[in-house]
């Protein structure tokens, strides 16, 4: 009985010690870029498992009216309270212009009233928070898709840039999100001018936000100012396609 | 300790469960640490489709658990992201490896699943007291996984693997759009996110009896056999009291 004891004492005292020098040494590893990149590898495998499975581009689950959360949550920038973002709030929004451009043959700039008058899009669609929660919001807007033909991509066009009107915290970077052409030209993928049947509010993302289905909120681009078309991400912030991805999140929101 | 001289030696594991069984360890551990630190950004949990802040949770856990649980051992979600799905894959990968080679050498047939005498009520009650008495089993009977045993890796193979894994992919909207039939069946990404956080805390559970088995059946014997493959037989003591 002694000799399971103190066996026993041994194996956890042990235990405890290995763990923590275990947990001190992810950090340490965790630290190198090399090894962060390869940890990297999950997300590239993620992102190729579920291309893979998405044949046909099936479409996120579309809820019923009943299922609209009572309290949509607001999370991220609330409010850019930028000077510039301010007066454009100040005339409704009717000065506002989202531009298309890029690597597009015959780049666009859009009223609130030009994307309105385009056959809308209308999702009662689930919201998910990359912090873990959910939320349920009835979406209206143009679908993307039929904007990118409008302005002709170039054959070197691969992603589509949603430049913000937002620097999330008050920082230097503006806020920025980046999409490939396959959730660009997905039916899904819309650029939402109202939330539950009511002109989209400050909080959520006025004038204009993106909708991605697919993937989790923060590619849910909010403040939208412009968006262009790029074959490279790397030119941009700190070149990993978008402001969280610049801060360790991946870009691929897929899961 | 009186070590009798003739103590048999048998190989108890081969090669395929002593490696699985390692990498999975492993990837369970960080794993768990991982999903502890993704659990912190948003430490409620709650059940059907959708769920914030301004929704009833059914669990809360304020403040979350502590720093020194998770992975990284400070707030950093994106990191813990990191470590969760790249360990995922590695689980998943090395489980069905082992899925696969179980099959086929019939390890699942022969050394996991009970048959149907050992699911004979009186059998079953039989070990319930034997390991109740915390007694270490010998001779002929320890060459072989015992009853309890056998039902606890059923479990954890056949149902909280499988069930945190789907619940874990039934949490992303890419797999969503893929097979929307998930949300169905455990009622929602939320629902699925507590499913996956009760099924952690049940494989914890199994963990923390599994290293109290190891330890009464002979932690030092038991562990080399899980390297090694090498076990020593503790041999049949007629006399059990003192
Ligand atoms: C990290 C500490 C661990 C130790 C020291 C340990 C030790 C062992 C040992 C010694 C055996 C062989 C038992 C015997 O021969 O009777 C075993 C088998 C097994 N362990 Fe663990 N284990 C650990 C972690 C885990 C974890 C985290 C899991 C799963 C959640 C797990 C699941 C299993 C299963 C399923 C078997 C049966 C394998 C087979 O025969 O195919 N173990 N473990």
């Amino acid at each position: 009985m002694k000799d399971f004891l103190t066996r026993r004492r041994l194996l956890t005292g042990g235990a405890i010690t290995l763990g923590g020098l275990a947990l001190t040494g992810c950090d340490a590893l965790f630290a190198s870029p090399g090894f962060r990149s390869f940890l990297g590898n999950g997300e590239a495998l993620t992102m190729a498992a579920q291309r893979a499975l998405m044949v046909g581009q099936p479409l996120a689950r579309e809820f019923s009216e009943r299922d609209i959360s009572p309290i949509f949550k607001a999370n991220g920038t609330k409010n850019p309270n930028t000077p510039v973002y301010n007066a454009l709030a100040a005339g409704s929004f009717n000065t506002w212009r989202l531009q298309i451009d890029g690597l597009v043959d015959r780049p666009l700039s859009l009223s609130l009233a030009d994307l309105r008058a385009i056959p809308a899009r209308t999702q009662i669609t689930r919201h998910d928070c990359v912090e873990g929660w959910s939320a349920i919001g009835k979406w209206q807007g143009a679908q993307l898709g039929p904007l990118l033909q409008a302005v002709g991509l170039k054959p070197n066009a691969r992603f589509a840039v949603m430049h913000c009107a937002d620097n999330y915290g008050g920082g230097a970077d503006m806020y920025y999100e980046s999409i490939d052409l396959v959730d660009g030209f997905h039916p899904q993928t819309i650029l939402a001018y109202s939330l539950n049947g009511q002109p989209l509010d400050v909080a959520h993302g006025a004038p204009l936000r993106l909708r991605v289905e697919r993937q989790l909120g923060y590619k849910h681009a909010k403040y939208l100012m412009r968006i262009e078309m790029v074959e490279r991400l790397d030119a941009f912030g700190r070149g990993r396609g978008g402001y969280w991805e610049d801060r360790g999140y991946e870009w691929y929101a897929g899961i | 300790m009186t070590a009798p001289p003739t103590s048999e030696i048998v190989y108890r594991h081969t090669r395929i469960v002593r490696i699985a069984h390692w990498i999975n360890a492993l990837c369970f551990l960080l794993l768990l640490l991982s999903g502890l630190q993704i659990f912190n950004a948003h430490p409620m949990l709650y059940w059907g489709q959708a769920g914030a802040n301004f929704d009833r949770p059914w669990l809360s856990i304020s403040g979350g658990f502590p720093d020194l649980l998770t992975l990284p051992n400070h707030r950093d979600l994106g990191a813990g992201r990191n470590w969760h799905f790249f360990f995922a894959w590695m689980l998943v990968i090395n489980g069905l490896l082992y899925i696969a080679f179980s099959l086929t050498n019939r390890h699942f047939a022969r050394d996991i699943l009970p048959d149907r005498q050992e699911l004979k009520p009186a059998h079953l009650w039989e070990q319930i007291v034997h390991h109740a008495q915390f007694k270490r089993i010998t001779g002929p009977a320890a060459k072989r996984y015992n009853t309890l045993q056998k039902l606890a890796y059923v479990v954890v193979i056949f149902v909280l693997f499988p069930l945190i894994i789907l619940t874990g992919l039934t949490m992303s909207p890419g797999f969503n759009a893929i097979a929307p039939v998930f949300l169905d069946l455990f009622g929602g990404r939320q629902s699925a996110r507590s499913l996956h956080f009760i099924a952690a805390n049940l494989l914890v559970a199994f963990l923390l009896i599994h290293l109290v088995e190891v330890v009464v059946a002979g932690a030092w014997n038991e562990i080399r056999s899980m390297i090694t493959g090498k076990f020593t037989v503790p041999p049949a003591a007629p006399e059990q009291t003192p």
